[in-house]
Formats: structure tokens, sequence, C-alpha cells
């Protein structure tokens, strides 16, 4: 049945660009990385039970590293790639050593201070990050030789590379791992008594995320052609939080609908309202008050009653 | 030598506003387990309610000022927590969600009603003339501050070893279970303690004022010395709290002197440290 | 010199724990055989969850040591216990109550197979734990619940699970904390003669505070009281012991 309802909406991601305007597909390319983003941290949040409030670390990581090997070093895109992939998990694996040694509170707290530490260096390192003027002047890489900096090209690149780490992602927690990591977020005495490693779990899905945010940095400096230290705040870091526990955490379906919410309200509202931090946050209340577990696991309750009703 | 004194002078004005911030939120995090992530916010609207009353109304007092801030700030907090707070007991990501949602909407509303430029709140006349103590100046109002955030630990101590809803309130960030089941109200509680710390935090704010000037950000300034200064002392800990707002007070002020390229850093690694290492803080209790 | 025992399934040996200054276990020394039937009586506060704790290795002994099958674990976390063949059932009901049962007992199987570390393959490809799972669930009673999920079953089911979950990993040394609190005594004379149907290569060891109920399952008893050993030995023999009488009747 969910395939019948799917093909619809692939053909129509597919097509985009034929039936709409440059300014929405670039809208569309923008919410594909901030859901890459989202499912990167909802591994974490919903199916790893930690709560971060630095994940945008990665993603601002991945993004200078590629920025300052490509603009200064005369570096290739595929190889600064590879090294700002690379680099990002291995300061992934660190942290998540440092940060695992809490929980609850505590891991959150750790998670913002070292996001706060990078972020505080980014700003004022100014010799290398250029600090609040950021670098800009980036371009975008040439897969193949093919040019992305049409809006079409680059959004097809995007929902290759974001259909590509749903898929990923999807698999990783439905796996025997994944079902490994919902025990330890649900019972972690429990699962050690059985057998599990709940810290060798959770480092492991910690890093996963970060190799997974690196991966939406790298999408976020291509698109932007442009990198700032506030993609590495906590404000980025708490949207995008907010959008996985709005859209649904635990979900593979919540992160991209909330990342999508975020986004379109910040694009639509602050077009609107000056003042759209207060709609943000009168809706992820009205959210939370209507549908406690996220949108998603909200329709689907919806769904299912309906279904029951109509019998 | 001037600079040490004065630095450390800084470092005790501000140890004594970060108390007055922290020890709500502390209080809030033990008896509810809820880490109020609005609490910066509740903070700042302190700042300026108490800049617009001073600047507008020239011969008001800072502590009437302090005061009415306070219970207008807990009786919004109070509204939050009885509307909002009390249907997510069992739901702490919908609780990181509300309380983030409500400072959103909190700052929001600070820029919308009173604009984007930074509002200097002028100290109180009676208390702008220097201090002179063994030949060193000092200002006066930063000295006053340490005196209210002493005042604010004492009456804070007094009520919770003392009285019997102090008795109730540690009784139930020992054990809420318990407390619940020997009859204590606890969601009560709940409401009044989150109401005081709301209360202290916009107290805190307009006395803040002289020192800081209300703009925006400035929540989002003060939230991270709150978690701070609450996971070096310990949650729950009012000891604690007291002694982490000055220690984070020394750290922050001498750092920005003397340090100003490393800030952050000499402001979380140490934190980072004592979650590493001793995740119960200074005074907490192992497990909180 | 004594000759190193290496058959003992336990052996525990001046075990303490304190919580600050509270005392919650000490001089516990404890030799249990491999197939041993030991029932650990005493009144509440005694001590005995403490001392499953410090055995499954929740809890870190103030002093003491404790070894399997002559391996000194006293620094094995939790997991590594259960790789060496301890399970254990909770006092508490610590079930995944938003899975299936069956998917709860596979869990526990799949806690000691390198399978669990499997990043692509989902739980179903492995169709022999399922299988296998829902086998250990029909020797429990409970196959025909095997897909609701454990939220919906009744306490003495649950119960039947908690003990279905550690009984699938095969275990060398099984403690049950509790296995008959809060049941009917009907539930109780299941889990009973499920208890007494365990084969012989699992050495079962039992807390139970409610004395008469358990008894009929115990070869031999060990009575704690304010964490100490008062007797130790054969079922019929501590039962006769006066230093019983006076523990349970309050003298």
């Amino acid at each position: 049945m969910k395939w019948i309802a799917a093909a619809p909406l692939a053909a129509m991601l597919v097509l985009l660009p034929s039936f709409a305007g440059d300014y929405y597909v670039n809208l569309a390319s923008q919410i594909l990385i901030a859901a890459i983003f989202a499912l990167s941290l909802n591994l974490l949040v919903g199916f790893g039970g930690m709560t971060s409030l630095g994940h945008a670390s990665y993603l601002g990581v991945a993004a200078y590293i590629s920025a300052l090997l490509t603009s200064r070093y005369g570096f290739g895109h595929g190889l600064a790639a590879i090294i700002s992939i690379a680099g990002t998990t291995a300061m992934a694996a660190f942290f998540g050593i440092i940060a695992l040694r809490a929980t609850g509170l505590g891991f959150l707290m750790i998670t913002l201070a070292l996001s706060q530490v990078l972020w505080g260096l980014a700003y004022r390192m100014s010799g290398v990050t250029n600090g609040d003027n950021g670098i800009a002047g980036l371009t975008r890489p040439m897969p193949f030789g093919i040019s992305l900096d049409s809006a079409a090209s680059f959004y097809w690149f995007a929902l290759i590379s974001a259909s590509f780490g749903y898929l990923m992602m999807a698999i990783f927690v439905s796996s025997s791992f994944g079902s490994s990591l919902k025990g330890v977020r649900d019972q972690p005495r429990r699962m050690a008594a059985l057998g599990f490693n709940p810290w060798m779990i959770r480092w492991i899905t910690f890093v996963y995320a970060g190799f997974w945010g690196g991966i939406s940095g790298l999408l976020y400096v291509y698109y932007n052609k442009y990198i700032h230290p506030t993609s590495l705040s906590t404000t980025s870091s708490a949207e995008a939080l907010l959008g996985v526990i709005a859209g649904g955490s635990g979900t593979l379906g919540g992160p991209v609908v909330g990342a999508a919410l975020v986004l379109l309200l910040k694009n639509y509202a602050s077009a609107y309202l000056e003042r759209w931090n207060m709609l943000l946050g009168m809706v992820f209340l009205f959210i939370v008050l209507v549908v406690p577990t996220g949108i998603v696991p909200g329709l689907n309750k919806l769904a299912a009653a309906l279904r029951r009703g109509s019998r | 030598m001037q600079f040490w004194i004065i630095q450390g002078l800084n470092s005790l004005s501000l140890g004594g506003l970060l108390f007055l911030l922290s020890s709500g939120f502390s209080l809030i995090f033990g008896l509810m387990r809820l880490a109020n992530l609005t609490h910066g916010a509740f903070f700042m609207l302190g700042t300026y309610f108490g800049a617009i009353a001073l600047r507008n109304y020239d011969g008001l007092n800072i502590w009437v000022t302090a005061l009415g801030a306070g219970i207008a700030v807990a009786a919004i907090g109070g509204l939050f927590e009885r509307l909002v707070l009390t249907r997510l007991k069992s739901n702490p990501l919908g609780q990181v969600l509300v309380t983030l949602g409500m400072a959103f909407i909190i700052s929001d509303a600070c820029l919308l009603l009173w604009g984007g430029d930074s509002i200097p709140v002028p100290t109180p006349r009676n208390l702008q003339a220097p201090t002179r103590v063994f030949g060193f100046v000092f200002p006066t109002y930063r000295l006053v501050l340490v005196g209210c955030a002493i005042a604010a630990a004492i009456v804070l101590y007094f009520l919770l070893e003392r009285t019997r809803l102090g008795a109730m309130i540690r009784a139930g960030v020992d054990d809420g279970q318990m407390a619940r089941a020997i009859g204590i109200p606890v969601s009560n509680l709940f409401t009044i303690v989150f109401c005081l710390g709301a209360g202290i935090a916009g107290a805190g704010g307009v006395l803040g004022g002289p020192i800081l000037s209300a703009y925006p950000g400035l929540d989002a300034d003060m939230l991270p010395l709150a978690l701070i200064v609450v996971i070096l002392g310990g949650i729950g800990s009012l000891l604690g709290a007291f002694i982490g707002s000055f220690i984070i007070g020394f750290i922050y002020t001498f750092g920005t002197a003397l340090f100003p390229e490393l800030a952050y850093i000499i402001l979380f690694l140490p934190m980072i440290f004592v979650i590493a290492f001793r995740p119960q803080g200074l005074f907490g209790r192992a497990g909180a | 010199m004594t000759p190193v025992i290496a058959s003992h399934a336990l052996e525990v040996t001046n075990l303490k724990k304190a919580f600050g200054g509270l005392v919650v276990t000490q001089d516990i020394s404890l030799t249990i055989r491999p197939g041993e039937r030991r029932l650990i009586i005493g009144p509440n506060g005694a001590g005995k969850t403490t001392l499953f704790h410090q055995i499954s290795g929740d809890l870190r002994p103030s002093s003491g040591q404790i070894k399997l099958f002559g391996t000194d674990v006293t620094h094995f976390s939790p997991y590594k216990r259960a790789h060496f063949g301890l399970s254990r059932t909770y006092q508490i009901i610590t079930l995944f109550s938003g899975d299936t049962l069956e998917h709860n007992v596979t869990l526990g199987l799949l806690g000691l197979r390198p399978a669990r570390w499997q990043m692509w393959r989902p739980l179903s490809y492995y169709g022999n734990l399922a299988t296998e799972a829902r086998r250990t669930l029909d020797t429990v009673g409970l196959l025909h619940l095997a897909d609701h999920p454990v939220s919906d079953i009744a306490y003495g089911e649950k119960r039947r699970v908690e003990l279905a979950m550690a009984l699938v990993q095969k275990p060398r040394v099984l403690l049950l904390d509790e296995p008959l609190a809060g049941l009917s005594n009907t539930e109780r004379s299941q889990i009973k003669s499920l208890i007494a149907s365990i084969p012989r290569e699992t050495t079962v060891i039992m807390i139970e505070h409610d004395m008469d109920t358990a008894l009929d399952l115990a070869e031999t008893v060990t009575l704690l009281n304010y964490g100490r050993v008062i007797v130790d030995g054969d079922r019929d023999v501590v039962i006769a012991d006066e230093r019983t009488r006076e523990v349970y009747l309050g003298v």
C-alpha cells in the first residue's frame, strides 16, 4: 500500500524543476539538506535516546574544512570532501568519548559546550576562518564534469544525496543493530544484563550521526557557496532539534517533516512577519499540546483512528 | 593593582547576578526534573521591564521595580507552568520543545515591543557615588549587587530549611514519588517553585540592568551561564549554586579581560571536565 | 593450603556494599555448586537484592570478590558477565513495553550473538532467532500472545516473559529476583513448575521473601538479615535452625 502512495510523490520530487520556478526549486534543495541534517540528529535523539544540543558542530566543521581546503589551499572538491568527512567523523569519535561520560542533562550540556567552543573558535580565529565575515566565493563541485550551478542541477544532486542518506539511515535503524540501539534507549540496564554493550552501541551511533551531519554540512556549503560561524551556533543546533521533536522523533518521516516546517516558516514567515521566531515558538507550543509525540506520529494515529472508524 | 580590584569586584557582582539567575534554575530542575530553557528569557524579561520602568519613571525605586518585575515574571511563569508544562510530565523532549519555544516567544516579543537597540539602564541615583575603602574606589552599585545575592541566598536558605513549604520542596527533590505518597501536593509545589524560580530570575534581571543593559540576545547569553553554574555546583544544591555562581563569575570576568580570544574555551572547558569526571558537581547528589 | 576449587558455579567472598555511611551488605561469603538450587531468604531490607545487584554487576561492591566458574568477575561490567553465562530477572518489570513478546525474547537471544552488531540486515533476517523465541514462549505457555505488545498483557504473563528472556540465553547461572511476587496462586504454581523444569546445566539462585512458597524449589538455603549471612546450608537444616525462627518471628 505504502508504495502506491510513494510513487507519485517520488515522481513529483524528481520532476519538480519542470513545473516549479527556481525559487521553489532552491527552497526544495534547502529542505533536502535540512532533512539530512535532521535525520542524522534523530539517530541520536529519537532512536538513541540521546538529546544533543550541539549537532551543528558536524555540519559546520565539515563545511569549514571543505571551504578552507578548496578556496585557500587549492584542493579539488573530491579530495576536499573526503578529508572533510574523515575529519568530521574523527571529531565525532572524539567528542563522543567525552559526551558519553554523561547521560540526560549532562550529555546535553557537554554537546552544547563542545559546540560553543567550536563556535567561539570559528568566530575568534579570524586568521583561519575569517571570523564574522565568513568565507565567501566558494564553488560547487562538478561530479563527472556536470555543473551544479543551476538550481535544477543542484536540486537533483541534493535529491540523490538526500535519498541515499535517507536510505542508509533507514537501513541502519531497521537493522539488527538498530534494534539493539532502540533497546538501549528504552531499557539500558536490561540490555546490559542481556549481553549488549550500551556504551559501544551509543558511541557507534554518535559517530554515524556525526558522519551524516558532516555530509549535510558539505551539501550546505555547496548550496550556499558561503560559510559563516552562525551555521555552527547553538541556534542552528536548537532549530534542528526542535524540528526533529516537532516532526516526531523516533520515526524516519518525522525529522523530514519537522525540518521542512522550520525551514518553510523561516522563509515564508520572515517575508510577512518580522518576528517569525515568535511564530515558530507558538507553533511548537501548539504541536506539543495537540500531538505530544510529534506531527508524523500524530498523523499516523489519526489515520489509524479513521481506518477503525470506517469499518 | 586597580585592574585586579576592579575585575575582582566585577567578578563578584557578576557572580551575584548569576546566583539570582541560577538559583531558580537549580530549584526547578531539582524538584521538577525540568531543564527550564526559558530561564534566560525570564531574566531578560525582568531586565527589559526594569529598563523601561526606570527610564520612563524618573523617581522609581529600583528595589520596588525589581519586586514588581519579579511578581510579573512569576505570574507569566505560573501561567506557562499550569497551562503547558503540567501536560508534559512524562515527555522530556516535549518539555525541551516548549521551554525553548517559550524562550523564542518571549525574546521575539521583547524585540517587537522594545526594538533591537540595546537599552542602557540607569544606576540608581543614590548608589551612583563611588565608595572609598582603604584608599580604593569601588562602584557602589556593584557592591550592592553582591549584598543582594547574599540576602537572596539567606532568604532562600531559610525558606528551604526552616519552613514547612521548604521541607515539602526538599522532600519532593529527594523523592517525588514518596512525597506524593505521603500526601504532599506535589503538582501545586511544582507551580510554586516554578513561579519562585521565574520571579527570582525576573527580579535579578532588573538588578542586572545597570550592569548588563537590556538587549536582544541577553537571554541566549545568560542561559548557558546558568547551565554551567548548575552543572558545576550540582543540581538542586543551593550552596552549589551560590559557590558555582561566584566561581563562574570570576572565570568569565577574568577570562574575558585577560584572554578575550579564548573566552568561550575558558568557560566551557572546566564544565566539560566536571561533567566528565564529577557529574554530580561540587555539591550535588550523585545520580541527579 | 586450601586447593583452589574451580568447580564452583558462583563464589562470593567477603562481599560488602556501603552507601556513604549506610552498610547494606557485609561479610557475605557464599559458594554455590553447578546445578544447585539455592534460595536466598530474609526479611525486607536484609540486602538480598543488593547482593544480586553486586553479583550481576549493576552495583560495584565496596570490597570483596565475586567469581563465576573460577574467574574473578568482580570488575566485569554487567554485559560481560552475561557473556560469561550469567542471566537474571528483576523485581520490577523491565520489559520493552511497546514491543511484542516475540521481540522481547528475541532481544534476549540477540544479546549474546554477533548478529547484534549487524548494521544492515534487519532482525527479521535471522529467522532462526524468531523460531527459537517462539519456542521458548511456548515453553512458558505464552505462544498465543507472541505478537501482542507487552503493554497489553497481564502482570503474571509479564513475569513469565521475564523468565523466558532469561532462560532463552541458556545461562550457566540464573538469578531470579522474587519471581513469585505479586502473582495469584495459579500463576505461582505455573512459574514454580517452570522453575522446577529448568535443566541442571543451569545453576538457579532465587530470592524470595515469602519463605513458604519457594521452599520446595530449593535444595540449599541462605538466610540473610541486616546485610549478613545468618544461616547457610541444606534446606531442611536451615529451616530447623532456631536462628531462622528468630529472624522470621522477630525475637
